[in-house]
């Protein structure tokens, strides 16, 4: 057993509405440079829909994630090590920028210069790349907001698979979702594996990935590696970035800033403690329905005393052992299981997990039909079908789905009951397996989601791994590519030069 | 005069622009390592990349491995092994000029994306296009050597060339005078190839140092870093070799002054 832990991420999708604050706030703070106009290391889509990248869950096109050979080992759908170096010149499986979007911005300028003209002055799209006016904008980072365009484009989402989507083409059967997206930080990366410089790591210490500025040679391998399409290449410095977590803001204790300001108060953080030693034998199982149970496996009981001890001689702190038994994402996660990861059958065991959303039921006309148990009605009637979040959360597997469901509307009946009718039903939490010590917690945590319930975090103690003193006075990382000297010319050459005109700068 | 020249561009260029290349790439490396990248614009467009980049790096690869065999390799290891000197002109002739059509092929077409393709001639630096322009000339002038090389199927120019490269690697003053008699063309093609090792450090072109090999032996696929694996900590929590940091230089100084600390 060689224990290690991670601050992982537990999005409630039944409480996400859409608003798109995470992306913005991360945009911010990430991403509002030069080269990385057009990423989003948070995004959040509307589903159905082929989403941010186009198709990105589409693997026979885009080649992410693993497979497993006949032998039983795995390996990155795009080949074995020889194969991604012999695509090294050219990597067939690399989405262009046009497959995210062209970035642009508008000539905000020219409504306020613009001479008396015939015509009211308007602000073109301009593109962010090239500088030029561009004709019309074709796609953006979140074009089929609340189900924009038409079905029979979104329809080409994969997880229709098994579901008979002519169906809910019509529009009294329509059904949507969110579903906010960002880094993954995998327990088996992808990204990783494919990278040829060796330049991503996982942090031992709390399990973020990240990629080495300093190493990365701009190989784009982890771009097409990556099943989620979370890999960013910047055009401009020639290296990957992608979501690093916020791990200055995780390192002292605060939720990253997506989590922070996340209106609906739907996202998780707590540490999980995981075996390293079985990741490989979770990954490798053959029945993909098999990997959501598997990486459960992985995952240590925070309560074990033989699990704190393994802890403890790996060198995690009491403080995270600790926190590791409030972590709110342990409990939904294995606990209560109402959370997923997304998309377990690409076999890089995420870390970033799902509550599954409900939603209204089918129709109105059926609804005195549907059979209903203290106002709890049958989840396989509810509008998303089952077998769709069973696509995206369980490799297609809809049983794990349904029990969370059904626990989310105990939840809700318990707590109606309760506080409108004044009694406890003990018989709901049994009904669906829980108690009622439970169901009042996840009620607790879920429903209320007080912020000290909501992020459970502990500090990284860099005291023991580094001497801050020696790095008084140091700038940190940056991006500006500075020279040495008190020349401004670089002699060895710097960031791309910049095609933006002066019009264009205005704060995206 | 030509006597001076000759000296110039075959005797005293390419040890500079060897140590150019060399020292410059270390210093670099050491300096910057954020700027060295392939800088790909596969990303930006696709169309003709795919094409065009996979003939030409595998075009020049095969130059580049068949001139420094060519060219670095002893004569006599060539005579030693009974191998012709019409063999190995012949030889290279075929295999080299195979591999300069393709590399010349992908070249052009990358040369046409990135001068013409609006997204990636805004995001070039000067270095990018002024890369691609000399390697294209470079392949231009190596192709054109063929019509002269053919004249000379017997070696006799190539061992010209041979004894020039082996006699600049064994620091031999009489090198540079092998090379007066050739033909324009291969003197054009040295000093161009030379200037290409010079203007390496500055450029895109240090990705070729960078070429992953090290990804095929790389055990396992995961990497996983850790702030504590293998790093003793000294009793002062100072990196080691430096003197106890904490406090400061003031409580250094008092430690001092009271004969806590030598």
């Amino acid at each position: 057993m060689k224990v290690r832990a991670q601050i992982a991420m537990v999005l409630n999708l039944d409480k996400c509405i859409g608003c798109h604050t995470c992306s913005i706030t991360c945009k911010n703070v990430w991403t509002n440079r030069e080269g990385v106009e057009y990423a989003w290391f948070n995004n959040v889509e509307t589903k159905p829909g082929i989403g941010y990248p186009k198709d990105w869950e589409n693997q026979e096109r885009w080649k992410g994630g693993w497979i497993r050979k006949k032998n039983g080992k795995i390996q990155p759908r795009q080949g074995a090590k020889w194969r991604i170096l012999s695509k090294i010149f050219a990597n067939p499986h690399l989405p262009e920028i046009d497959d995210f979007y062209e970035p642009y911005t508008f000539d905000y300028e020219w409504l306020q210069a613009a001479p008396e003209l015939q015509a009211q002055p308007t602000a073109r799209p301009r593109s962010l790349v090239t500088g030029e006016t561009m004709n019309k904008i074709e796609w953006s980072g979140n074009w089929e907001d609340m189900l924009g365009g038409e079905f029979e484009k979104r329809s080409h989402d994969s997880n229709f698979n098994g579901v008979e989507k002519e169906i809910y083409g019509q529009f009294e059967k329509t059904f949507m979702m969110y579903l906010p997206r960002l880094c993954e930080h995998c327990l088996n990366p992808t990204c990783l594996a494919s990278c040829p410089s060796g330049a991503i790591y996982k942090r031992a210490e709390d399990g973020i990935v990240l990629i080495d500025q300093e190493k990365c040679r701009g190989w784009r391998m982890c771009v097409s590696g990556c099943p989620y399409k979370k890999i960013y290449y910047n055009w401009s410095t020639g290296k990957s970035e992608k979501c690093i977590f916020c791990y200055p803001r995780i390192e002292v204790g605060q939720p990253t800033v997506c989590s922070e300001t996340c209106v609906g108060r739907i996202r998780y953080l707590g540490v999980v403690l995981y075996d390293a030693d079985k990741i490989e034998a979770a990954a490798s199982v053959e029945d993909p329905k098999d990997l959501y149970p598997a990486q459960l496996g992985v995952f240590l009981d925070p309560n074990d005393v033989a699990v704190q001890e393994a802890a403890r001689a790996e060198g995690i702190t009491d403080q995270w052992l600790e926190a590791a038994t409030r972590s709110p994402v342990y409990k939904m996660a294995v606990e209560w299981k109402i959370a997923f990861p997304l998309h377990p059958e690409y076999r890089t065991l995420p870390m970033v997990w799902y509550v599954p959303p409900l939603s209204p039921i089918q129709s109105a006309a059926e609804a005195g039909k549907i059979s209903a148990q203290d106002g709890m009605p049958d989840v396989r009637s509810l509008r998303i079908p089952l077998k769709y979040l069973a696509n995206l959360l369980t490799a297609g597997d809809e049983e794990p789905i349904a029990a969370a469901l059904e626990r989310m509307l105990a939840m809700r009946s318990y707590m109606r009951a309760k506080s409108v009718e004044g009694r406890i039903d003990e018989s709901i939490p049994e009904r669906v397996g829980l108690t009622r010590a439970r169901i009042e917690e996840m009620y607790k945590v879920m429903a209320l989601a007080a912020y000290e319930d909501r992020y459970v975090i502990p500090t990284a103690r860099r005291e023991f791994d580094e001497d801050a003193y020696v790095l008084r006075g140091s700038s940190g990382f940056g991006f500006g590519d500075p020279t040495q000297g008190a020349n401004k010319v670089n002699l060895f050459g710097g960031a791309k030069r910049s095609p933006n005109k002066p019009n264009m700068k205005v704060s995206t | 005069m030509n006597d001076f020249i000759n000296q110039l561009a075959f005797g005293w260029y390419p040890y500079l622009a060897v140590t150019v290349l060399v020292v410059g790439s270390i210093f670099r490396f050491d300096a910057n390592q954020f700027g060295w990248r392939s800088q790909s614009s596969q990303f930006l467009r696709k169309r003709q990349m795919v094409i065009g980049s996979n003939m030409f790096h595998m075009g020049i690869l095969v130059l580049l491995m068949g001139h420094f065999v060519g060219l670095l390799t002893p004569i006599n290891v060539f005579d030693a092994l009974g191998v012709s000197h019409s063999f190995k002109q012949t030889t290279a002739l075929v295999v080299g000029g195979i591999a300069g059509v393709v590399a010349y092929i992908g070249c052009t077409l990358l040369l046409h994306r990135r001068l013409f393709d609006s997204r990636i001639r805004k995001s070039s630096s000067w270095g990018d296009i002024l890369v691609l322009v000399l390697l294209w000339t470079q392949l231009t002038l190596g192709i054109l050597t063929t019509f002269w090389t053919i004249e000379h199927l017997d070696g006799s120019e190539m061992v010209k060339f041979m004894s020039w490269a082996n006699g600049i690697l064994t620091l031999d003053p009489a090198a540079p005078q092998r090379l007066s008699e050739v033909a324009l063309v291969y003197k054009l093609h040295i000093i161009l190839g030379l200037t290409l090792f010079l203007i390496t450090p500055f450029t895109r072109l240090v990705h070729i140092w960078s070429a992953p090999i090290g990804f095929l032996i790389r055990p396992g696929y995961q990497i996983v870093r850790s702030r504590r694996v293998g790093r003793e900590r000294s009793p002062t929590h100072g990196p080691a070799g430096i003197a106890p940091s904490y406090g400061g230089d003031t409580v250094m100084r008092t430690a001092l002054d009271e004969g806590r600390a030598t």
